[in-house]
């Protein structure tokens, strides 16, 4: 039978469990319900009072080319950030893997990019690609490339992946690289005795090994391509050229904070809150379930 | 099946010398149990006769082609691991199946030599489950499994029974004997576990510090021990080291003299060695005086539970015959 410690009255543990509650609905149930309550609602032009609209604003902006451009822009980031991030990751810790020495001088090396916040991260490689006295630009204007990611939607697309990528190349690299150490050698020496080489070894034995790893570094390079890459498209690209790098989040600030557009923005958070937690549901109802051994 | 050779095989991890020569020579279908106490390189000696650690310098040959410098899947062997290092998400089947369907087997025959083995194992109900749904000892049959259905020249164990029970530890012993005798795969087994050694080796390694103390079979390694460590180390409980002087007419050289229990006898005769009954431990069919002598080395005692037991505290004196005195050096050696 399972011991439990328990409480004999209910005032006790409600007490205990109160900071977090208040911290909860504070922070998250408040703003949330606002969000919600707003995006009922559009406000006048001087932001004077606001006229109830029910699901107007929804109607709207799902009938609105911009922001199912938005859709599809979101979509083509948050892949291209968690395949680069993690593919580069899962690399680097194998390779991490197999040194014997020196491991440690390259490890410490490869957290670093972690410890830059995204917007520092931003600057860093908006100067390296900047299309007059960038370096890299220089570089490749060296050999007959004419970088522009001013102009250019795809070049802009590539810039803000790269550089959302970098810092979190650094986490999941850690979290390979843990899953990777935690995979017992006798194994790996078990299938090198029955005959696999190093690369069936790897996609046989080794990946199948790390997939609770991939699978909850995959959620939360998900959730991190959507919400938190904010800093680095803000400062790279603002959201432009044309829209090109304007992801469901930047269109939350853009149209609310700088448009003005409160209710739309409010609805906008609210169909972010749904995706959010959609993708989270499938991943967990799916893919979890193929993961565990 | 086949023969295996180690000539001069030395390893060294840096400048660390842990592997200082072994020499063998195994037989077709021979079990050869390396037996030591731990850290003295008898895992080692077996990781580089799979090519799971390279050759310092020597050689190892399996059946006369020398494969020091061929990948270990290359070397036509198996190998069984302490932790039984099964694949955790693949079924039984799977775990079998593996090298057979890397080495590109048809489908069919890859099913009849898992089935075959999986019959020889009783293993037959557990083929769909995966690792973690099995017990100890149903784990420890799945790595056998699929170290034999690739039918490999060699077998190789580390330790392949210390993580089970003791019950199941002679259980499995047994198993494993008559599996190889039936097989008849030439097989080293390293264990640090002298009662397998004893119970499972055609011919044993004694090994101590790198070194091969002695190899021979196991009734000859008991009743003709090479050297004091070897004397100490195989048999249960060790061998009593004494002063060479309480020996009637010791050799020149000789420093310490080696009486197995069961030669030690207690006796009335007054004039032999003395000492004091520490405690007995009385394990049914026999019991085991432990004495204090007089210049302080503790020895046992093995006598039958018939014989007169002695109490706590009493003065005995021990006799042993001539013939079963042991001799060493101030080496360890036997004179």
């Amino acid at each position: 039978m399972e011991k439990r410690v328990t409480f004999k009255g209910i005032w006790l543990p409600l007490l205990l469990v109160l900071p977090q509650i208040v911290i909860t609905a504070v922070f998250f149930f408040y703003p949330a319900g606002q969000a919600i309550w707003q995006s009922l609602f559009i406000p006048d032009p001087f932001g004077l009072s606001m006229r109830f609209v029910g699901l107007g604003n929804f109607e709207y902006l799902l009938g609105n080319p911009y922001y199912r451009a938005s859709f599809v822009t979101t979509a083509v980031f948050s892949t291209l950030v968690t395949v680069v991030s993690m593919g580069v990751a899962l690399y680097l810790a194998v390779l991490a893997d197999r040194l014997i020495k020196g491991s440690g001088v390259y490890r410490t090396l490869l957290i670093w990019p972690y410890a830059v916040a995204p917007a520092v991260a931003g600057v860093l490689w908006l100067f390296m690609f900047n299309t007059r006295v960038g370096v890299v630009t220089w570089y490749l204007g060296l050999l007959g490339y004419d970088w522009n990611h001013v102009l250019n939607g795809d070049e802009a697309m590539g810039l803000v992946v790269v550089a959302s990528s970098w810092g979190r190349i650094s986490y999941n690299f850690l979290f390979f690289l843990a899953g990777l150490q935690a995979i017992p050698k006798s194994v790996i020496e078990a299938a090198a005795i029955d005959g696999a080489r190093f690369w069936t070894r790897f996609r046989t034995i080794v990946f199948p090994l790390l997939s609770p790893t991939t699978f909850f570094l995959l959620v939360v390079n998900i959730v991190y391509a959507f919400f938190e890459t904010f800093g680095v498209i803000h400062t790279i690209t603002a959201g432009g050229p044309q829209q090109a790098t304007t992801i469901l989040v930047y269109k939350v600030y853009s149209d609310g904070f700088v448009g003005q557009d409160l209710g739309s923005s409010a609805a906008q958070s609210v169909i972010l809150l749904f995706i959010v937690g959609l993708l989270t549901i499938v991943q967990f109802k799916f893919i979890e379930r193929r993961v565990h051994y | 099946m086949a023969t295996v050779s180690l000539s001069g095989i030395k390893k060294s991890f840096g400048k660390t010398d842990v592997i200082h020569g072994i020499d063998m020579d195994i037989k077709e279908g021979e079990l050869i149990v390396i037996v030591g106490p731990s850290g003295c390189g008898k895992s080692t000696l077996l990781r580089m006769v799979a090519g799971l650690e390279t050759i310092t310098s020597g050689e190892v040959s399996i059946d006369g082609n020398r494969v020091n410098d061929l990948e270990p899947m290359n070397r036509d062997i198996a190998m069984v691991f302490q932790n039984y290092a099964l694949y955790p998400h693949m079924s039984v089947f799977d775990n079998m199946a593996y090298g057979l369907k890397i080495a590109g087997r048809p489908k069919g025959e890859i099913a009849d030599r898992v089935g075959a083995a999986a019959k020889l194992l009783q293993l037959e109900p557990y083929l769909k489950r995966r690792p973690r749904e099995l017990s100890g000892g149903q784990r420890q049959r799945v790595a056998m499994g699929r170290a034999i259905v690739r039918r490999p020249a060699v077998f190789l164990f580390d330790e392949p029974l210390s993580n089970l029970d003791a019950k199941l530890r002679v259980q499995m012993r047994l198993e494993i004997k008559q599996l190889q005798r039936r097989l008849g795969v030439t097989s080293l087994y390293v264990t640090h576990d002298q009662v397998e050694a004893m119970t499972l080796a055609d011919r044993m390694i004694v090994m101590n510090g790198g070194v091969a103390e002695q190899i021979g079979a196991p009734l000859e390694v008991y009743a003709n021990p090479a050297s004091e460590f070897v004397a100490g180390f195989i048999g249960s409980p060790p061998t009593n080291f004494m002063q060479a002087e309480l020996a009637g007419v010791p050799p020149a050289s000789a420093v310490t003299l080696g009486v197995r229990p069961e030669h030690l006898a207690i006796t009335t005769d007054t004039h032999k060695v003395r000492g004091a009954v520490l405690y007995t431990e009385a394990l049914g069919a026999e019991t085991l005086v432990h004495v204090k002598l007089a210049d302080g080395t503790l020895v046992t005692v093995r006598q039958n539970a018939t014989e007169k037991l002695p109490q706590e505290g009493e003065d005995v004196a021990l006799t042993w015959g001539k013939a079963d005195e042991m001799h060493f050096d101030a080496s360890g050696k036997r004179i």
